[in-house]
């Protein structure tokens, strides 16, 4: 299935205009209702990773700033939020909702700028989401006691909430959204390489009229994030990143009573029976590993075909992958951008190498990339073994690892095979094969026919070193109450 | 003659292989019996087999899970005198060992009875906005350690440990140090209740030494701890980061009734969320 | 059920036709509507529009008077605008293929005529080969035949398949493009399963709908269709055509089929040898495009002749 050159039909540019988009030269920490200064003055710059340039100059939190935060926090959960009647505090939810639908284009084309991922997804996904989030949330907060009979939810008190550079405003969303419904008042750190969205949902947050307070946002790298975490007067520690990390939260907090919830890494087995819908696994295959640049803790990153359809898989994947296109983030058609940060293309390039050294077959994408930025070919990698980092490490890229199977025993064996149970995927047109296949991978999200499908009424989060609590649905609720 | 305790692993009642013992002593401080001192290699070997015999149980209908516990509380009930008898012996008088033996007959009716109603309570159907049927269901952890409080001989044991065996896991359970015998005593029972060999295992010996390898243990997927100090409670916060195993510090009054409630089996639950296509034909939604 | 013919090579068993999963299927064929094809692409792609349609007229009331307008447009799709190739082929109704047939003269504009008891096809085998013999002996270069939906339903593959076999015979040097009328198909697995026979009893061009029938063509009915030409490279060599008609009446639309069929099948289909749009209404909207992009101004239809 060659490409022929007898026709060449490329698409022409379509960038997404970034004229209405406002981002200021600095931006200040979002604490008590107002944007200020950090108390050192310093500051780190946000760019663009998919032509290096600077965006804007953002405050760096010290222990000082978080210390101010969470007083703020504290103040704004005794004072108002805790006291105001549940149906009020959704009002202010909702309308953080409607804000966000109503800026809808400025969030992804800032997203795309800030995250270098396709305007495409941040339009059609991203964006939308998080606005669906705290729709959903907002509903919750006056019906808390439906959610859990027999108990009285309370809320817990000040969340510390830690978000990692995948999905920027959508994190943010997952996180606050459920924090504010059940009571909560809220300090959020973003990624230090994404912090644009959040505070422009700060905006947002003051546009909603919120009591200050309630939400604070603070910006920094992982410093600001421990002096978040080290803090006495939190109550709670959300936290979405790697697994190494999360160790750490829970090493970090083992003295206090702060309660936590990880959501981490993953390496999900997506599963290809031969009496799958070839086709769509395909494009499965092809969702699973390439959104968001593989910038996706449940991403179909290890790859099981079995052997009586490998050839026919791989041939059609490769074929697919041609027809993927990579670059500018802002332009409509791109479908793979730019990765999100210098660190996190080395650690890709790194895994690229090292998937050769172990003896496996790369293959990437013909396709050219651009000079400046940081940028990976989506790529996947053949005769990979089970022992070969690329197949246990999460690499958190455009990278595939792929493997066979003959049974349905050995791939339910080989799949589970891990210390990540965050997510995993099925395809074959057999029921009775989905439901047993579903029910014995030890992960918490199962993709059957699908993958890399989400949705705010629909619980997320892991088994084993994935981290534990959900996120989204009635589930995700219990994470920031009590229930006594 | 002394009568020796044994060990119970794998559905067998075996010494322990350290050779160590401790010496139960009564109030009058008359030594009344030789306990097994458990080790660590004890341990690995229960958490061995607590975890091949995970797919049996957790695979087996949440009906017959309730029959076979409904045949624990039936044991208990017929050698409820027993029990008694060797309550007594460790210091209890006569009527709160009755009292004590009743509430562990009772307790374990009603979560052989939650067996098949957890699940319905605590899944959900999600009604997603994309053409897909999205459910959430419980499922069980996987290898759960107990480790007993010391305030009861058999309550708190059982307490803590039937939401485990109701929702499908295997147990690892470390007896109460003060109380070894009636937990030696239940694990007859459990051995003669149809409850599968590996299930339940019950190690008897000292808490401060096995906990730092529970927490640690790769293999164990969640630690429930009754009753301990707020040092031991960090430092197994800590420990139990590892291999991020669920960690449940507990301190009910287990003689209330209040203490039980399902939310104790969903602990040591994880919920898996499924998604499927559904077909839309002629502008139809599906009607989840 | 005919009894098998030994003297037709070996068929495939259709029941075994790849499955079609109408979620996933639908979530591809949306992707693709968010290209955004714009400028220099979006006028090598309109000009690509027009050099594979097939005009058409269908109509009870057809004339030869109205199958001579309809030609003269195929000549002229818009003189106006100069260096426009002209429409692949006019398709009419086999008792207009004469009329057309000497109206189209010299040029390079294929002659296409349905068949075969179009649109239902409920004849008897012998009217059918006589009415294909027929357009074919009055000079058309194509034929746009019906496959018999109410066998394909209850299961006859082998006769919806000796069937088009027949007709591929008679068709003799004319391409044969098989109608498949996904519309009466129910499911894409059917969809699916028709185009597979279709393509292994002889079709050069596989078709979705006679645009008697709602719904005509789809996105992701031409997906299912486009896989299984894939399939059928990919397992013989033989490159198949793709048809779709009926519901193809915009620019933005008609490119987004382009679109689907690059990323599906690569671009050695992208000529009128690989695909054809079959429709009425879509070429004036592509010269009104076309116009805008060279003018600037957005255009009217009254300035466009009707075919």
């Amino acid at each position: 299935m060659a490409i022929s050159s007898k026709t060449t039909w490329d698409l022409a540019p379509a960038p997404e205009s970034s004229d209405h988009v406002d981002i200021k030269k600095t931006y200040g920490l979002f604490i008590n209702g107002k944007f200020v200064p950090s108390v050192s003055g310093k500051t780190f710059t946000s760019i663009n990773p998919a032509n290096e340039q600077a965006l804007s100059s953002v405050a760096e939190a010290g222990s000082e700033d978080v210390d101010k935060a969470v007083k703020a926090a504290r103040n704004a959960y005794n004072k108002h939020w805790r006291k105001m009647p549940a149906a009020e505090r959704a009002k202010y939810i909702f309308r953080i909702a409607r804000v966000i639908q109503e800026r809808a284009r400025e969030f992804a084309v800032i997203e795309s700028m800030d995250g270098g991922k396709p305007i495409r997804e941040s339009r059609d996904v991203d964006v939308p989401l998080a606005a669906n989030h705290f729709f959903y949330y907002a509903g919750w907060a006056d019906k808390l006691s439906y959610a859990f009979p027999n108990r009285n939810p309370s809320p817990l008190g000040v969340a510390g909430q830690i978000i990692p550079w995948n999905f920027p405003l959508l994190m943010a969303a997952w996180k606050i959204a459920p924090a504010l419904a059940t009571g909560n008042t809220v300090v959020l750190k973003p990624a230090e390489t994404t912090p644009l969205t959040a505070l422009k949902l700060a905006e947002v947050i003051q546009e909603a009229g919120l009591p200050e307070g309630v939400v604070n946002i603070i910006t920094g790298a992982g410093a600001t994030g421990a002096a978040l975490v080290n803090h006495p007067d939190i109550n709670k520690i959300a936290f979405t990143g790697s697994t190494d990390v999360g160790k750490l939260i829970q090493r970090a907090v083992s003295g206090s009573d702060k309660k936590i919830t990880l959501e981490l890494g993953g390496k999900a087995a997506n599963i290809i029976f031969e009496d799958a819908a070839i086709d769509q696994a395909v494009e499965g295959i092809i969702n699973g590993i390439y959104f968001n640049q593989g910038h996706v803790c449940c991403a179909g990153s290890r790859l099981f075909v079995q052997e009586s359809v490998y050839d026919e898989v791989l041939e059609k994947v490769k074929y697919r992958i041609e027809s993927l296109i990579v670059g500018d983030p802002l332009d409509k058609n791109t479908d793979i951008g730019a990765i999100n940060s210098k660190e996190q293309l080395q650690r890709v390039k790194h895994y690229l190498e090292l998937g050769t050294k172990e003896g496996a077959l790369l293959h990437q994408s013909s396709c050219k990339l651009p000079k400046k930025g940081y940028w990976c070919k989506p790529s996947l990698f053949e005769n990979v073994s089970p022992s070969h980092a690329i197949a246990r490490e999460e690499i958190f890229g455009p990278v595939l690892a792929v493997q066979t199977f003959r049974t349905v025993q050995e791939v339910i064996t080989k799949a589970n095979n891990t210390p990540y149970g965050l997510s995993a995927g099925v395809w074959t047109d057999k029921g009775a094969k989905i439901f047993n296949l579903s029910s014995r991978m030890r992960a918490g999200v199962v993709w059957a026919n699908t993958f890399n499908q989400f949705d705010p009424v629909s619980p997320f989060g892991g088994y084993k070193e994935s981290g534990y609590g959900r996120e989204g649905g009635l589930h995700g609720l219990s994470s920031y109450l009590n229930l006594k | 003659m002394l009568k020796t305790y044994k060990l119970y692993i794998g559905g067998a009642f075996v010494r322990t292989e350290s050779g160590r013992y401790l010496k139960l002593k009564n109030a009058k401080g008359d030594v009344i019996a030789n306990v097994c001192h458990a080790s660590r290699k004890d341990l690995r070997n229960a958490v061995t087999a607590a975890g091949k015999a995970l797919p049996g149980w957790s695979g087996k209908s949440a009906f017959n899970r309730s029959q076979i516990l409904y045949r624990m509380a039936e044991m208990l009930e017929q050698r409820g005198p027993l029990l008694v008898d060797e309550m007594v012996l460790m210091g209890l008088t006569k009527t709160a060992a009755r009292r004590e033996v009743n509430l562990c007959i009772d307790r374990t009716v009603y979560f052989a009875g939650w067996c098949d109603k957890y699940s319905q309570i605590f899944s959900s159907v999600n009604p997603v906005a994309s053409p897909h049927f999205n459910f959430t269901v419980p499922e069980p952890m996987g290898v759960i350690a107990v480790v007993a409080g010391k305030d009861t001989p058999l309550l708190g044991l059982l307490s803590n440990l039937l939401p485990v065996l109701a929702g499908g896991n295997t147990a690892v359970v470390l007896a109460p140090e003060a109380y070894p015998l009636s937990s030696v005593f239940l694990s007859e029972i459990v051995n003669d209740s149809d409850v599968p060999g590996g299930v339940v295992n019950l190690l008897t010996g000292l808490h401060q030494e096995l906990l730092p390898h529970l927490a640690g243990h790769m293999g164990i997927h969640g630690l429930i701890v009754d009753d301990c100090s707020q040092e031991t409670a960090a430092s197994l916060r800590e420990q139990c980061a590892e291999n991020l195993k669920r960690l449940f510090l507990r301190d009910s009054d287990w003689t209330d009734p209040e203490s039980q409630h399902p939310y104790l089996i969903l602990d040591t639950q994880e919920l898996k969320t499924t998604w499927h296509p559904i077909e839309v034909i002629s502008g139809m939604g599906s009607g989840y | 059920m005919p009894a098998p013919s030994t003297t037709k090579p070996a068929r495939p068993d259709f029941r075994f036709s790849p499955r079609v999963d109408q979620v996933g299927i639908e979530e591809r064929a949306k992707r693709i509507q968010t290209r955004s094809i714009k400028n220099e692409s979006k006028a090598q792609g309109l000009k690509m529009v027009l050099s594979m349609m097939d005009l058409t007229t269908l109509e009870g009331q057809d004339t030869p008077g109205k199958v001579r307008q309809l030609c003269h447009k195929a000549l002229h799709v818009h003189d106006e605008l100069p260096g426009l190739p002209t429409v692949a082929a006019v398709c009419v109704y086999p008792s207009m293929v004469a009329v057309a047939r000497a109206a189209l003269g010299e040029s390079e504009i294929n002659v296409a005529s349905v068949a075969t008891a179009f649109p239902s096809g409920q004849s008897a085998l012998e009217i059918k080969l006589a009415d294909t013999k027929m357009a074919v002996d009055a000079g058309a270069d194509e034929i746009d035949m019906v496959i018999s939906r109410g066998k394909m339903l209850s299961g006859e593959y082998d006769y919806v398949f000796d069937e088009i076999a027949a007709i591929k015979e008679v068709c003799g040097k004319a391409r044969l493009k098989v109608i498949l009328e996904t519309g009466e198909l129910d499911t894409y697995d059917t969809v699916r399963r028709a185009s597979d026979i279709a393509m292994h009893a002889g079709a050069d061009f596989i078709k979705t709908s006679t645009g008697k029938i709602q719904p005509a063509a789809t996105l992701p009915v031409t997906l299912v269709m486009l896989q299984a030409i894939r399939d059928f490279h990919r397992a013989t060599g033989r490159m198949v055509g793709m048809k779709p008609a009926g519901g193809i009446s915009t620019s933005k639309l008609a490119l987004h089929y382009l679109m689907l069929v690059k990323e599906t099948l690569g671009e050695d289909w992208l000529d009128k040898h690989g695909f054809r749009f079959g429709a009425s209404s879509l070429a004036n909207d592509v010269l009104m495009q076309l116009m805008k992009q060279q003018t600037g101004f957005y255009q009217s239809a009254d300035y466009f002749s009707i075919s």
